[in-house]
């Protein structure tokens, strides 16, 4: 119990809305354990998203407990436990590349030597040295995107929350950035929390595969994954993926025929 | 940046500019054409509507001279309108349309004459100088601005931080805006003096009246610009209100900030003419056009509009040139 990073227990989540409640998430219990790289997939509105924010402290559970480090998820949020990757990578347009690395090391006051230096060696963590001094605009959408996972992993958080950071990107960009996260991941032994709606994409990243369906959101099937931490690209292609792949399309659809 | 990344970013951000300097070449070659054109057409027209408008008086002079006029009776042409004064004497209507002393209509080289005579020809520190009495309305303006836009930012950030301003204070400021300016700079001016203000402060006050309202509108636009991601990205930081606003709101502000500053600095130079109207004011573009009404100087009045004209023009732009070196430098394209 002490060892997890996430605890959830019976965690629901309703909203109040002029149509009568909407069950975002009614009855999760999940424990996360440290370095584990846990995906959620699921269709939309099935709560994916709704329990990273969660966990996040962004959003207020209405049910159950959440612990996160231990601590409440509000707690842990203003411990600074977790780096936290949108959707949309969200930089400033005023900063450049090394100034919006910087903002959440400013906000937490560290100096601004050590500031240099982490924003120098995450921009090298991922692949992005030279940029630090050009703007937003000037870069693609993926390099975008890897600024902005830089930008979590600056102030060393060993939880990652990550919320569809590839959804925007297209496949070939998206199978690079896979790789590298995966990279990232075996590097920094950082605990990953990964929301996603590709099939693909979850297995080949998790070690675990949370599945989730809609109204109300819950869990319906959790998969441990039996592949080795050590993945090239090639792996998608091995009956062992293609199998979990397959259970993770059953639990979808059994889980959209339940609702 | 380090050697081995540099050139391709560096390479890529050159071609970058120079591609965007041809195309801002090109779309300037596109637009003057188009905009001269306009003026052309509207110079031309100009001269045109000056003969129906001063046909009372060039068929006046004829007649005086000698011409025969149709209708010849004086009484008989006193009710009619210029234009069938015009259409029934047309070659002297047109020939004395350009040259009255008090056309009801001056024609465009009449008041670039007057412009030109009351700015070069004469010293800068004469009351017949519109060097002189711009430089009366500028510092004025200036000062209202700069109150008016101070104010504007302040009332913003009040607005966007505590609720109960947000409640009270934007309804009030509308308000302001519905009084018509032209009534309530008259008891300003007059309150003012009363207790002892006078000068340039009372022009000052009419001109930040009028500006600290856009300035409101737009920082407060700006100041809620942030969307909701943005704003979760630092409460996952843990950040205060203070280094939100600090970091997030205030920069991402700065463009709406500009664009309502623009129409502030041309409101403020408004309220200025008008604050200089009722006071019988000696100076300012505001007196030159009263006194220009009062004695029926209607080449006066046009050149005192065209240089408050020119003068707003120019504040505009001045304002324009600041928000593209501060957009610059903040990295914001545009």
């Amino acid at each position: 119990m002490s060892g997890a990073v996430v605890e959830a227990e019976g965690l629901g989540l309703t909203f109040a809305t002029g149509d009568g409640p909407v069950h975002a998430l009614k009855d999760v219990s999940l424990s996360i354990g440290k370095g584990e790289f846990v995906s959620f997939i699921g269709p939309s509105g099935c709560g994916k998203t709704t329990f990273l924010r969660c966990v996040a402290g962004l959003e207020a559970p209405t049910s159950g407990s959440l612990r996160v480090n231990g601590m409440s998820a509000d707690n842990a949020r203003r411990a600074r436990a977790y780096g936290y990757v949108f959707q949309a990578a969200g930089l400033y347009p005023w900063r450049t590349i090394g100034g919006n690395i910087a903002l959440p090391l400013e906000i937490m006051k560290y100096p601004a030597a050590e500031r240099q230096r982490r924003v120098r060696e995450t921009l090298a963590l991922v692949d992005l040295a030279g940029f630090e001094n050009k703007y937003p605009w000037q870069l693609s959408g993926g390099m975008q995107q890897r600024a902005s996972i830089a930008r979590a992993l600056g102030f060393d958080a060993d939880l990652l929350l990550m919320d569809e950071p590839f959804g925007a990107l297209d496949e070939i960009v998206r199978d690079r950035l896979n790789e590298e996260l995966l990279a990232l991941w075996a590097r920094t032994g950082k605990t990953m929390l990964f929301v996603t709606h590709s099939i693909p994409e979850a297995v080949y990243l998790s070690t675990r595969i949370v599945v989730m369906s809609p109204r109300p959101g819950r869990i319906s099937d959790v998969i441990e994954s039996p592949l080795p931490k050590e993945r090239p690209l090639e792996i998608r292609d091995s009956s062992a993926f293609i199998e979990i792949a397959h259970r993770v399309r059953e639990g979808l659809r059994a889980g959209m025929e339940a609702a | 940046m380090t050697e081995a990344a540099a050139p391709g970013p560096a390479t890529l951000a050159a071609a970058t500019a120079r591609r965007r300097l041809a195309a801002r070449g090109a779309a300037l070659r596109q637009s003057v054409l188009p905009v001269l054109g306009v003026i052309a057409a509207l110079i031309a027209f100009w001269y045109l509507a000056c003969i129906p408008m001063n046909a009372a008086q060039s068929v006046l002079e004829a007649a005086r001279a000698g011409a025969p006029v149709t209708p010849a009776e004086a009484s008989e042409r006193r009710g009619m309108s210029g234009l069938a004064l015009a259409v029934q004497n047309p070659a002297e209507a047109a020939a004395r349309a350009y040259g009255q002393e008090r056309p009801r209509l001056p024609a465009p080289h009449q008041i670039g004459a007057e412009v030109w005579a009351a700015t070069a020809q004469v010293a800068p520190t004469s009351p017949r100088s519109l060097l002189y009495h711009g430089w009366v309305t500028l510092s004025a303006t200036l000062l209202g601005f700069a109150f008016g836009a101070a104010l504007g930012v302040l009332l913003a950030m009040g607005i966007v931080q505590f609720r109960v301003m947000d409640l009270s204070v934007m309804l009030w400021a509308i308000v302001s805006q519905t009084v018509p300016i032209i009534a309530i700079a008259p008891m300003v001016i007059v309150v003012l003096h009363s207790v002892g203000i006078s000068g340039i402060v009372p022009k000052a006050a009419i001109a930040a009246w009028l500006s600290f309202f856009p300035v409101v509108v737009g920082m407060v636009k700006g100041l809620r610009s942030p969307d909701a991601a943005q704003l979760d990205l630092l409460k996952t930081y843990g950040a205060t209100a203070r280094q939100t606003f600090l970091s997030l709101r205030l920069p991402g502000s700065t463009p709406y900030l500009f664009a309502s500053l623009k129409i502030a600095v041309a409101a403020a130079l408004v309220g200025t003419i008008v604050a200089e109207l009722p006071t019988g004011a000696q100076a300012g573009f505001g007196a030159r056009l009263l006194a220009g009404s009062y004695y029926g100087q209607t080449v006066q009045i046009w050149s005192a509009l065209v240089a408050a004209a020119v003068l707003a023009a120019l504040l505009v732009a001045l304002v324009g040139a600041a928000e593209r070196l501060v957009l610059a430098r903040m990295g914001l394209r545009r």
